[in-house]
Protein backbone atom coordinates (compact mmCIF):
# COMPACT_ATOMS: atom_id res chain seq x y z
CA UNK A 1 0.00 0.00 0.00
CA UNK A 2 1.29 3.71 -0.62
CA UNK A 3 0.89 6.12 2.03
CA UNK A 4 -2.27 7.69 0.82
CA UNK A 5 -3.41 4.38 0.28
CA UNK A 6 -2.67 3.86 4.23
CA UNK A 7 -4.21 6.70 4.82
CA UNK A 8 -7.58 6.44 3.32
CA UNK A 9 -7.79 2.80 4.53
CA UNK A 10 -7.45 4.85 8.26
CA UNK A 11 -9.93 7.27 7.24
CA UNK A 12 -12.17 4.63 6.48
CA UNK A 13 -11.69 2.50 9.43
CA UNK A 14 -12.81 5.91 11.56
CA UNK A 15 -15.89 6.68 9.49
CA UNK A 16 -17.38 3.59 11.22
CA UNK A 17 -17.71 5.66 14.48
CA UNK A 18 -20.34 7.78 15.15
CA UNK A 19 -18.85 8.56 18.74
CA UNK A 20 -16.30 10.28 19.97
CA UNK A 21 -15.71 7.84 22.77
CA UNK A 22 -15.01 4.71 20.28
CA UNK A 23 -13.09 6.84 18.46
CA UNK A 24 -10.56 7.55 21.36
CA UNK A 25 -11.00 4.15 22.27
CA UNK A 26 -10.04 2.98 19.21
CA UNK A 27 -7.15 5.16 19.39
CA UNK A 28 -6.25 4.10 22.44
CA UNK A 29 -5.98 0.18 21.68
CA UNK A 30 -3.71 1.17 18.71
CA UNK A 31 -1.35 2.50 20.89
CA UNK A 32 -1.08 -0.36 22.62
CA UNK A 33 0.16 -2.36 19.06
CA UNK A 34 2.41 0.23 17.93
CA UNK A 35 5.90 -0.49 17.79
CA UNK A 36 7.89 0.69 20.76
CA UNK A 37 11.11 1.75 21.15
CA UNK A 38 13.41 -0.43 22.26
CA UNK A 39 14.18 0.86 26.05
CA UNK A 40 17.77 1.33 25.36
CA UNK A 41 16.79 4.78 23.06
CA UNK A 42 14.40 6.04 25.79
CA UNK A 43 17.10 8.88 26.22
CA UNK A 44 17.04 12.50 25.38
CA UNK A 45 18.61 12.06 22.09
CA UNK A 46 15.67 10.18 21.13
CA UNK A 47 13.08 12.58 23.56
CA UNK A 48 10.63 14.67 21.55
CA UNK A 49 10.10 17.85 23.35
CA UNK A 50 6.37 18.37 23.87
CA UNK A 51 4.98 20.68 26.09
CA UNK A 52 3.56 17.34 28.58
CA UNK A 53 3.53 13.78 27.63
CA UNK A 54 6.85 12.71 26.65
CA UNK A 55 7.34 11.09 23.26
CA UNK A 56 10.57 9.09 22.25
CA UNK A 57 11.01 8.37 18.19
CA UNK A 58 13.40 5.91 16.80
CA UNK A 59 13.66 5.55 13.07
CA UNK A 60 15.88 3.09 10.88
CA UNK A 61 16.32 2.05 7.40
CA UNK A 62 15.87 -1.47 6.05
CA UNK A 63 16.26 -2.45 2.50
CA UNK A 64 15.77 0.92 1.93
CA UNK A 65 12.47 1.63 4.10
CA UNK A 66 12.46 3.34 7.06
CA UNK A 67 11.23 1.16 10.44
CA UNK A 68 10.06 4.00 13.33
CA UNK A 69 9.74 2.66 16.81
CA UNK A 70 8.13 5.17 19.23
CA UNK A 71 6.62 5.56 22.83
CA UNK A 72 4.97 8.15 25.36
CA UNK A 73 3.96 8.25 28.82
CA UNK A 74 0.24 9.52 27.43
CA UNK A 75 -1.61 6.54 26.26
CA UNK A 76 -3.76 9.23 24.09
CA UNK A 77 -0.74 10.56 22.68
CA UNK A 78 0.84 6.95 21.62
CA UNK A 79 -1.91 6.16 19.92
CA UNK A 80 -2.16 8.91 17.55
CA UNK A 81 1.67 8.23 17.06
CA UNK A 82 0.70 4.60 16.16
CA UNK A 83 -1.79 6.17 13.54
CA UNK A 84 1.73 8.46 11.80
CA UNK A 85 3.76 5.18 11.94
CA UNK A 86 0.89 2.96 10.18
CA UNK A 87 0.95 5.10 7.76
CA UNK A 88 5.08 6.07 7.32
CA UNK A 89 6.28 2.81 8.25
CA UNK A 90 7.95 0.81 5.96
CA UNK A 91 7.99 3.31 3.23
CA UNK A 92 11.14 4.80 1.59
CA UNK A 93 12.32 8.48 2.56
CA UNK A 94 11.81 10.22 -0.54
CA UNK A 95 7.39 9.04 -0.11
CA UNK A 96 7.53 10.07 4.09
CA UNK A 97 9.56 13.22 3.27
CA UNK A 98 6.24 14.08 0.84
CA UNK A 99 4.14 13.21 3.32
CA UNK A 100 1.41 15.73 4.77
CA UNK A 101 -0.94 13.75 6.53
CA UNK A 102 -3.87 14.84 5.49
CA UNK A 103 -6.22 12.16 7.01
CA UNK A 104 -5.32 13.40 10.55
CA UNK A 105 -7.95 16.17 9.73
CA UNK A 106 -10.28 13.52 7.66
CA UNK A 107 -10.57 11.29 10.70
CA UNK A 108 -11.34 14.68 13.16
CA UNK A 109 -7.96 14.96 14.95
CA UNK A 110 -6.29 17.87 13.28
CA UNK A 111 -6.75 19.63 16.60
CA UNK A 112 -3.86 17.37 17.77
CA UNK A 113 -1.69 18.61 15.79
CA UNK A 114 -2.16 22.18 16.28
CA UNK A 115 1.11 23.91 17.66
CA UNK A 116 -1.30 25.21 20.92
CA UNK A 117 -2.31 22.12 21.82
CA UNK A 118 0.69 21.08 23.34
CA UNK A 119 1.40 17.49 23.06
CA UNK A 120 4.67 17.39 20.99
CA UNK A 121 3.08 16.17 17.65
CA UNK A 122 4.03 19.03 15.60
CA UNK A 123 7.06 18.30 16.49
CA UNK A 124 6.71 14.72 16.02
CA UNK A 125 5.61 15.35 12.55
CA UNK A 126 9.08 17.39 11.87
CA UNK A 127 10.98 14.62 13.35
CA UNK A 128 9.50 11.60 11.20
CA UNK A 129 10.70 14.22 8.36
CA UNK A 130 13.76 14.98 9.33
CA UNK A 131 14.72 11.26 9.95
CA UNK A 132 13.50 10.92 6.64
CA UNK A 133 15.22 13.51 5.42
CA UNK A 134 18.24 12.28 6.94
CA UNK A 135 17.92 9.20 5.20
CA UNK A 136 17.34 10.45 2.06
CA UNK A 137 20.55 12.11 1.70
CA UNK A 138 22.51 9.45 2.96
CA UNK A 139 20.86 7.05 0.03
CA UNK A 140 22.29 10.11 -2.42
CA UNK A 141 25.75 10.08 -1.77
CA UNK B 1 -26.44 30.58 51.11
CA UNK B 2 -26.66 33.93 50.46
CA UNK B 3 -25.91 33.91 46.34
CA UNK B 4 -27.89 33.23 43.45
CA UNK B 5 -26.18 31.16 41.63
CA UNK B 6 -28.66 31.42 38.34
CA UNK B 7 -28.76 34.93 38.65
CA UNK B 8 -24.57 35.27 38.10
CA UNK B 9 -24.34 32.54 35.97
CA UNK B 10 -26.59 34.40 33.71
CA UNK B 11 -24.01 37.37 33.75
CA UNK B 12 -21.19 35.44 31.93
CA UNK B 13 -22.28 35.29 28.09
CA UNK B 14 -19.13 32.33 27.59
CA UNK B 15 -20.96 29.89 29.97
CA UNK B 16 -23.79 29.10 27.72
CA UNK B 17 -21.55 28.25 25.26
CA UNK B 18 -21.15 24.42 24.13
CA UNK B 19 -17.47 22.48 23.71
CA UNK B 20 -17.27 19.31 21.43
CA UNK B 21 -21.31 19.42 21.42
CA UNK B 22 -21.89 19.30 25.12
CA UNK B 23 -22.33 22.06 27.71
CA UNK B 24 -18.96 24.10 28.96
CA UNK B 25 -18.05 23.08 32.20
CA UNK B 26 -15.45 26.25 32.80
CA UNK B 27 -13.26 24.58 35.71
CA UNK B 28 -10.02 26.06 34.52
CA UNK B 29 -10.45 29.71 36.52
CA UNK B 30 -6.87 29.27 38.25
CA UNK B 31 -5.67 30.24 34.72
CA UNK B 32 -8.33 33.02 33.86
CA UNK B 33 -12.27 33.61 35.00
CA UNK B 34 -14.92 34.68 32.56
CA UNK B 35 -16.00 38.13 32.35
CA UNK B 36 -19.55 39.29 33.09
CA UNK B 37 -21.38 41.42 31.01
CA UNK B 38 -21.08 44.16 33.65
CA UNK B 39 -17.07 43.96 32.03
CA UNK B 40 -17.15 43.23 28.66
CA UNK B 41 -19.84 46.70 28.37
CA UNK B 42 -17.85 48.63 30.19
CA UNK B 43 -15.14 47.96 27.50
CA UNK B 44 -16.93 48.52 24.49
CA UNK B 45 -18.70 51.29 26.45
CA UNK B 46 -15.20 53.63 26.79
CA UNK B 47 -14.43 53.26 23.20
CA UNK B 48 -17.77 54.04 22.41
CA UNK B 49 -18.28 56.74 24.43
CA UNK B 50 -15.25 58.03 26.22
CA UNK B 51 -12.12 56.93 24.37
CA UNK B 52 -9.25 59.68 24.26
CA UNK B 53 -5.57 59.89 25.99
CA UNK B 54 -5.24 60.64 29.70
CA UNK B 55 -3.77 63.28 31.60
CA UNK B 56 -3.10 65.45 28.37
CA UNK B 57 -6.20 67.05 26.69
CA UNK B 58 -7.52 70.10 27.99
CA UNK B 59 -10.13 69.11 25.74
CA UNK B 60 -13.63 67.66 27.62
CA UNK B 61 -13.06 63.74 26.31
CA UNK B 62 -9.71 63.82 27.77
CA UNK B 63 -10.70 64.79 30.85
CA UNK B 64 -13.84 62.60 31.18
CA UNK B 65 -10.89 59.60 30.12
CA UNK B 66 -8.35 60.85 33.31
CA UNK B 67 -11.27 61.22 35.44
CA UNK B 68 -12.58 57.77 35.17
CA UNK B 69 -9.40 56.37 34.88
CA UNK B 70 -8.00 57.87 38.46
CA UNK B 71 -11.50 56.58 39.83
CA UNK B 72 -10.38 53.22 38.77
CA UNK B 73 -7.32 53.71 40.81
CA UNK B 74 -8.90 55.04 43.36
CA UNK B 75 -11.20 51.74 43.68
CA UNK B 76 -8.77 49.57 43.47
CA UNK B 77 -7.15 51.61 46.32
CA UNK B 78 -9.85 51.16 48.23
CA UNK B 79 -10.43 47.45 47.31
CA UNK B 80 -7.03 46.53 48.87
CA UNK B 81 -7.46 48.80 51.34
CA UNK B 82 -4.03 50.69 49.77
CA UNK B 83 -3.15 53.88 52.37
CA UNK B 84 -3.40 56.05 48.72
CA UNK B 85 -3.76 55.22 45.05
CA UNK B 86 -0.63 56.71 44.63
CA UNK B 87 0.29 52.77 46.17
CA UNK B 88 -1.41 51.56 42.91
CA UNK B 89 0.65 51.31 39.89
CA UNK B 90 -1.21 50.01 36.63
CA UNK B 91 0.67 47.30 34.85
CA UNK B 92 0.32 44.28 32.33
CA UNK B 93 -0.18 41.73 35.61
CA UNK B 94 1.21 40.06 38.07
CA UNK B 95 4.71 39.12 35.71
CA UNK B 96 4.96 42.82 35.18
CA UNK B 97 4.61 43.93 38.46
CA UNK B 98 7.09 41.16 39.61
CA UNK B 99 9.80 42.35 36.74
CA UNK B 100 9.46 45.89 37.48
CA UNK B 101 10.00 45.39 41.33
CA UNK B 102 13.00 42.74 40.36
CA UNK B 103 14.06 45.22 37.91
CA UNK B 104 14.19 47.84 40.49
CA UNK B 105 15.81 46.39 42.82
CA UNK B 106 19.16 46.30 41.00
CA UNK B 107 20.25 48.58 42.63
CA UNK B 108 19.55 47.37 46.33
CA UNK B 109 20.64 44.11 45.78
CA UNK B 110 24.61 43.08 45.51
CA UNK B 111 27.54 39.90 45.99
CA UNK B 112 26.26 37.91 48.99
CA UNK B 113 22.80 39.13 49.46
CA UNK B 114 20.08 36.68 49.31
CA UNK B 115 16.71 36.70 48.29
CA UNK B 116 13.91 34.29 49.52
CA UNK B 117 11.29 33.08 47.78
CA UNK B 118 9.38 29.29 47.48
CA UNK B 119 9.10 26.12 46.25
CA UNK B 120 5.45 26.87 45.62
CA UNK B 121 6.38 29.73 42.91
CA UNK B 122 4.90 30.80 39.85
CA UNK B 123 7.42 30.89 37.55
CA UNK B 124 6.54 34.61 37.45
CA UNK B 125 7.73 34.70 40.84
CA UNK B 126 10.92 32.28 40.29
CA UNK B 127 12.37 33.75 37.13
CA UNK B 128 12.77 37.39 37.73
CA UNK B 129 14.56 36.84 41.18
CA UNK B 130 16.79 33.84 39.49
CA UNK B 131 17.78 36.23 36.64
CA UNK B 132 18.24 39.18 39.39
CA UNK B 133 20.65 36.85 41.25
CA UNK B 134 22.53 35.55 38.39
CA UNK B 135 22.93 39.97 37.09
CA UNK B 136 24.42 40.58 40.82
CA UNK B 137 26.21 37.38 42.26
CA UNK B 138 22.82 36.97 44.59
CA UNK B 139 21.44 33.69 45.93
CA UNK B 140 18.48 32.67 45.33
CA UNK B 141 17.24 30.48 48.29
CA UNK B 142 14.15 28.71 48.37
CA UNK B 143 12.02 27.47 51.33
CA UNK B 144 10.81 24.07 51.20
CA UNK B 145 6.94 22.57 52.03
CA UNK B 146 5.46 19.80 53.52
CA UNK B 147 4.03 16.65 52.35
CA UNK B 148 0.82 18.54 52.86
CA UNK B 149 1.61 21.51 50.89
CA UNK B 150 1.99 23.74 53.01
CA UNK B 151 5.32 26.14 53.42
CA UNK B 152 8.11 24.40 56.16
CA UNK B 153 7.57 27.00 58.47
CA UNK B 154 10.83 25.85 60.35
CA UNK B 155 12.86 26.22 57.48
CA UNK B 156 11.82 29.19 56.52
CA UNK B 157 12.42 30.71 60.66
CA UNK B 158 16.28 29.74 60.04
CA UNK B 159 16.04 31.29 56.19
CA UNK B 160 15.59 34.60 57.26
CA UNK B 161 18.45 35.95 58.11
CA UNK B 162 20.09 39.68 57.47
CA UNK B 163 21.65 38.68 54.21
CA UNK B 164 17.87 38.56 52.89
CA UNK B 165 17.44 41.72 50.87
CA UNK B 166 13.62 40.32 49.82
CA UNK B 167 11.23 37.47 50.74
CA UNK B 168 8.84 36.73 47.78
CA UNK B 169 6.23 33.92 47.81
CA UNK B 170 2.61 33.37 46.82
CA UNK B 171 -0.41 34.16 49.18
CA UNK B 172 -1.57 31.24 47.09
CA UNK B 173 -0.46 28.58 45.20
CA UNK B 174 -1.98 28.34 41.84
CA UNK B 175 -1.19 24.40 42.23
CA UNK B 176 -2.23 23.06 45.62
CA UNK B 177 -4.13 26.22 46.48
CA UNK B 178 -2.57 26.50 49.77
CA UNK B 179 -3.52 29.47 51.62
CA UNK B 180 0.19 30.59 52.79
CA UNK B 181 0.02 32.56 56.55
CA UNK B 182 0.96 36.01 55.12
CA UNK B 183 0.49 38.07 57.55
CA UNK B 184 2.57 35.88 59.85
CA UNK B 185 5.21 35.19 57.62
CA UNK B 186 5.19 38.75 57.23
CA UNK B 187 5.79 39.96 60.84
CA UNK B 188 9.11 37.11 60.88
CA UNK B 189 10.80 38.99 58.08
CA UNK B 190 9.93 42.41 59.25
CA UNK B 191 11.82 41.76 62.73
CA UNK B 192 14.72 41.42 60.35
CA UNK B 193 14.14 44.20 58.73
CA UNK B 194 13.44 42.34 55.34
CA UNK B 195 10.80 43.88 52.69
CA UNK B 196 8.15 41.46 51.26
CA UNK B 197 6.36 41.09 47.94
CA UNK B 198 3.67 39.30 47.84
CA UNK B 199 2.43 37.42 44.26
CA UNK B 200 -1.62 37.63 44.81
CA UNK B 201 -2.49 35.84 41.85
CA UNK B 202 -4.67 33.48 42.88
CA UNK B 203 -5.98 35.34 45.81
CA UNK B 204 -7.63 38.47 44.61
CA UNK B 205 -10.74 36.86 43.26
CA UNK B 206 -10.52 34.17 45.96
CA UNK B 207 -9.71 35.93 49.63
CA UNK B 208 -9.89 39.06 51.34
CA UNK B 209 -6.64 41.51 50.63
CA UNK B 210 -6.38 43.68 52.99
CA UNK B 211 -2.25 45.04 52.19
CA UNK B 212 -2.90 47.58 55.05
CA UNK B 213 -3.73 44.12 57.64
CA UNK B 214 -0.66 42.31 55.67
CA UNK B 215 1.53 45.23 56.15
CA UNK B 216 3.59 43.69 52.53
CA UNK B 217 5.50 46.22 51.22
CA UNK B 218 4.55 44.76 47.48
CA UNK B 219 1.40 43.19 46.32
CA UNK B 220 1.22 41.98 42.99
CA UNK B 221 -2.49 40.97 40.87
CA UNK B 222 -3.80 40.59 37.43
CA UNK B 223 -7.08 41.58 36.82
CA UNK B 224 -7.71 38.41 34.39
CA UNK B 225 -8.02 36.70 37.71
CA UNK B 226 -10.36 38.98 39.03
CA UNK B 227 -13.17 39.05 36.57
CA UNK B 228 -11.49 41.81 34.73
CA UNK B 229 -9.61 42.20 31.46
CA UNK B 230 -6.75 40.33 30.09
CA UNK B 231 -3.38 42.91 30.09
CA UNK B 232 -3.90 44.65 33.07
CA UNK B 233 -2.51 44.24 36.44
CA UNK B 234 -1.83 46.06 39.17
CA UNK B 235 1.48 46.71 41.34
CA UNK B 236 0.90 48.00 45.23
CA UNK B 237 3.50 49.55 46.78
CA UNK B 238 4.58 51.23 50.03
CA UNK B 239 4.72 54.55 49.10
CA UNK B 240 8.41 55.16 50.96
CA UNK B 241 9.57 52.36 49.11
CA UNK B 242 8.27 53.36 45.75
CA UNK B 243 9.87 56.58 45.98
CA UNK B 244 12.93 55.14 46.65
CA UNK B 245 13.10 52.58 43.81
CA UNK B 246 14.36 53.59 40.33
CA UNK B 247 11.81 53.94 37.40
CA UNK B 248 11.31 50.40 35.46
CA UNK B 249 10.38 51.83 31.73
CA UNK B 250 11.33 55.37 30.50
CA UNK B 251 9.16 57.85 27.98
CA UNK B 252 6.48 59.99 27.95
CA UNK B 253 3.61 60.39 31.49
CA UNK B 254 6.42 59.29 33.50
CA UNK B 255 8.27 62.81 33.92
CA UNK B 256 7.66 66.19 35.47
CA UNK B 257 10.34 68.24 33.05
CA UNK B 258 12.66 67.30 30.23
CA UNK B 259 15.71 68.45 28.86
CA UNK B 260 18.56 67.10 26.20
CA UNK B 261 21.07 67.47 29.54
CA UNK B 262 18.22 65.60 32.24
CA UNK B 263 14.78 64.24 33.21
CA UNK B 264 12.86 64.96 36.61
CA UNK B 265 10.89 61.90 37.07
CA UNK B 266 7.02 62.35 37.93
CA UNK B 267 5.71 61.76 41.14
CA UNK B 268 3.66 57.92 42.00
CA UNK B 269 2.49 56.00 40.52
CA UNK B 270 3.19 58.25 37.20
CA UNK B 271 6.70 57.11 37.72
CA UNK B 272 6.57 53.52 37.09
CA UNK B 273 3.53 54.50 33.96
CA UNK B 274 5.59 55.03 31.03
CA UNK B 275 3.68 55.34 28.03
CA UNK B 276 0.07 55.89 27.35
CA UNK B 277 -1.48 53.25 29.57
CA UNK B 278 -4.72 50.65 29.17
CA UNK B 279 -7.37 53.37 29.81
CA UNK B 280 -10.14 51.04 29.24
CA UNK B 281 -8.64 48.01 31.05
CA UNK B 282 -8.40 50.04 33.94
CA UNK B 283 -11.77 50.95 33.77
CA UNK B 284 -13.04 47.46 33.32
CA UNK B 285 -10.51 46.20 35.65
CA UNK B 286 -12.07 48.57 38.65
CA UNK B 287 -15.54 46.93 37.13
CA UNK B 288 -14.65 43.23 38.24
CA UNK B 289 -13.41 44.03 41.11
CA UNK B 290 -17.01 45.71 41.49
CA UNK B 291 -18.71 42.47 40.02
CA UNK B 292 -16.94 41.09 43.38
CA UNK B 293 -18.01 43.58 45.71
CA UNK B 294 -21.45 43.40 44.70
CA UNK B 295 -21.32 39.79 45.72
CA UNK B 296 -19.46 40.18 49.17
CA UNK B 297 -16.10 38.74 48.85
CA UNK B 298 -16.95 37.01 52.10
CA UNK B 299 -20.52 35.24 49.84
CA UNK B 300 -17.79 34.32 47.67
CA UNK B 301 -15.43 32.50 49.81
CA UNK B 302 -18.32 30.27 51.26
CA UNK B 303 -19.77 29.15 48.31
CA UNK B 304 -16.26 27.87 46.93
CA UNK B 305 -15.02 26.51 50.01
CA UNK B 306 -19.02 24.66 49.86
CA UNK B 307 -17.48 23.76 46.29
CA UNK B 308 -14.04 22.58 47.10
CA UNK B 309 -15.34 20.31 49.98
CA UNK B 310 -18.05 19.29 47.59
CA UNK B 311 -15.38 18.09 45.04
CA UNK B 312 -12.68 16.79 47.15
CA UNK B 313 -14.85 14.34 48.56
CA UNK B 314 -16.30 13.24 45.12
CA UNK B 315 -12.52 12.49 44.10
CA UNK B 316 -11.44 11.44 47.25
CA UNK B 317 -13.90 8.16 46.67
CA UNK B 318 -12.51 7.19 43.46
CA UNK B 319 -9.99 4.49 43.19
CA UNK B 320 -6.47 5.54 42.61
CA UNK B 321 -6.91 9.03 43.09
CA UNK B 322 -4.17 10.83 44.61
CA UNK B 323 -4.52 14.74 45.40
CA UNK B 324 -1.59 17.41 45.33
CA UNK B 325 -2.12 19.67 48.33
CA UNK B 326 -4.04 19.10 51.05
CA UNK B 327 -3.55 21.50 53.08
CA UNK B 328 -5.93 22.44 55.78
CA UNK B 329 -6.36 26.02 54.63
CA UNK B 330 -6.49 26.15 50.57
CA UNK B 331 -9.18 27.84 47.95
CA UNK B 332 -10.87 25.67 45.74
CA UNK B 333 -8.13 24.97 43.56
CA UNK B 334 -7.83 21.14 43.23
CA UNK B 335 -4.45 19.11 41.48
CA UNK B 336 -5.07 15.68 41.36
CA UNK B 337 -3.98 12.75 39.65
CA UNK B 338 -4.98 9.01 38.96
CA UNK B 339 -3.29 5.97 39.46
CA UNK B 340 0.02 6.17 36.56
CA UNK B 341 -2.73 7.79 34.18
CA UNK B 342 -0.90 10.82 32.89
CA UNK B 343 -2.66 13.83 33.21
CA UNK B 344 -2.56 15.00 29.58
CA UNK B 345 -4.82 11.91 28.54
CA UNK B 346 -7.39 12.84 30.88
CA UNK B 347 -7.37 16.08 30.05
CA UNK B 348 -7.83 15.42 26.15
CA UNK B 349 -10.80 13.13 27.80
CA UNK B 350 -12.66 15.87 30.02
CA UNK B 351 -12.39 18.31 27.00
CA UNK B 352 -14.44 16.18 24.55
CA UNK B 353 -16.87 16.03 27.37
CA UNK B 354 -17.39 19.62 27.47
CA UNK B 355 -14.73 20.11 30.99
CA UNK B 356 -12.37 22.32 30.57
CA UNK B 357 -9.38 21.94 32.84
CA UNK B 358 -5.63 22.50 33.16
CA UNK B 359 -2.75 20.09 32.86
CA UNK B 360 0.49 19.65 33.11
CA UNK B 361 2.99 21.70 35.11
CA UNK B 362 1.24 24.78 35.84
CA UNK B 363 4.22 27.11 35.28
CA UNK B 364 5.58 25.79 38.50
CA UNK B 365 7.56 23.11 37.16
CA UNK B 366 10.00 22.73 40.29
CA UNK B 367 7.39 22.28 42.34
CA UNK B 368 6.13 19.65 40.22
CA UNK B 369 9.67 18.43 40.02
CA UNK B 370 9.33 18.46 44.23
CA UNK B 371 6.97 15.93 43.93
CA UNK B 372 8.48 13.37 41.10
CA UNK B 373 5.14 13.83 39.06
CA UNK B 374 4.96 14.48 35.69
CA UNK B 375 2.03 17.38 36.58
CA UNK B 376 -1.47 17.03 37.12
CA UNK B 377 -4.68 17.59 36.29
CA UNK B 378 -5.92 20.67 38.17
CA UNK B 379 -9.47 21.71 38.85
CA UNK B 380 -10.21 25.00 40.19
CA UNK B 381 -13.34 26.94 40.44
CA UNK B 382 -14.89 30.44 40.41
CA UNK B 383 -18.35 31.92 41.98
CA UNK B 384 -20.31 31.02 38.84
CA UNK B 385 -19.94 27.42 39.63
CA UNK B 386 -22.07 24.63 40.78
CA UNK B 387 -22.18 21.38 42.43
CA UNK B 388 -24.60 19.92 39.47
CA UNK B 389 -20.95 20.89 37.47
CA UNK B 390 -18.94 19.04 40.07
CA UNK B 391 -21.79 15.89 39.81
CA UNK B 392 -21.01 16.58 35.72
CA UNK B 393 -17.37 16.71 36.04
CA UNK B 394 -16.91 13.73 38.19
CA UNK B 395 -19.57 11.56 35.86
CA UNK B 396 -16.94 12.76 32.76
CA UNK B 397 -14.18 11.95 35.00
CA UNK B 398 -15.07 8.61 35.30
CA UNK B 399 -15.93 7.80 31.74
CA UNK B 400 -11.67 8.54 31.13
CA UNK B 401 -10.90 6.60 33.59
CA UNK B 402 -12.57 3.78 32.55
CA UNK B 403 -11.06 4.29 29.49
CA UNK B 404 -7.75 4.73 29.73
CA UNK B 405 -7.42 1.85 32.41
C1 LIG C 1 0.49 32.37 41.44
C2 LIG C 1 0.62 33.05 40.11
N1 LIG C 1 1.56 33.99 39.94
C3 LIG C 1 1.72 34.65 38.78
C4 LIG C 1 0.91 34.39 37.70
C5 LIG C 1 1.15 35.14 36.43
O1 LIG C 1 0.08 35.96 36.14
P1 LIG C 1 -0.01 36.74 34.75
O2 LIG C 1 0.25 35.71 33.70
O3 LIG C 1 -1.40 37.27 34.71
O4 LIG C 1 1.02 37.79 34.77
C6 LIG C 1 -0.07 33.41 37.82
C7 LIG C 1 -0.92 33.08 36.66
O5 LIG C 1 -1.14 31.94 36.31
C8 LIG C 1 -0.22 32.73 39.05
O6 LIG C 1 -1.16 31.79 39.21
Amino acid sequence: MTIKEKEDALVSEFGMFDEWMDKYSYIIELGKEMPLIDEKHKDPQHLISGCQSRVWLNAEIKDGKIQFTADSDAVITKGIISLLLKVVSNEEPKDIAGANFGFLEKIGLKDHLSPTRANGLVSMVKQIKLYAKAFQLKNMN
Amino acid sequence: MNINIEKIRSDFPILSHKINGKQLVYFDNGATNQKPMQVINCISDYYSNMNSNVHRGVHQLSQNATTAFEESRKYVADFINADSEKEIIFTHGTTESINLIANSFENIIGKGDEILITVMEHHSNLVPWQQLCFKKGAKLKVVPITDEGDLDMVFLDSMLSEKVKLLAFAHISNVMGTINPVKEITAKAHKLGIPVLIDGAQAIAHAKVDVTDLDCEFYCFSAHKAYGPMGMGVLYGKQQWLNNLQPYQYGGEMISTVSFEKTAFNELPYKFEAGTPNVAGALAMAEGLRYIDNIGIGNIVEHEDDLLNYATNKLTDIDGMRIVGRSKNKTSVISFLVGDIHPYDIGTLLDQMGVAVRTGNHCAQPLIDNFCIPGTVRASFAIYNSREEIDYFIGALKKSLAMLA
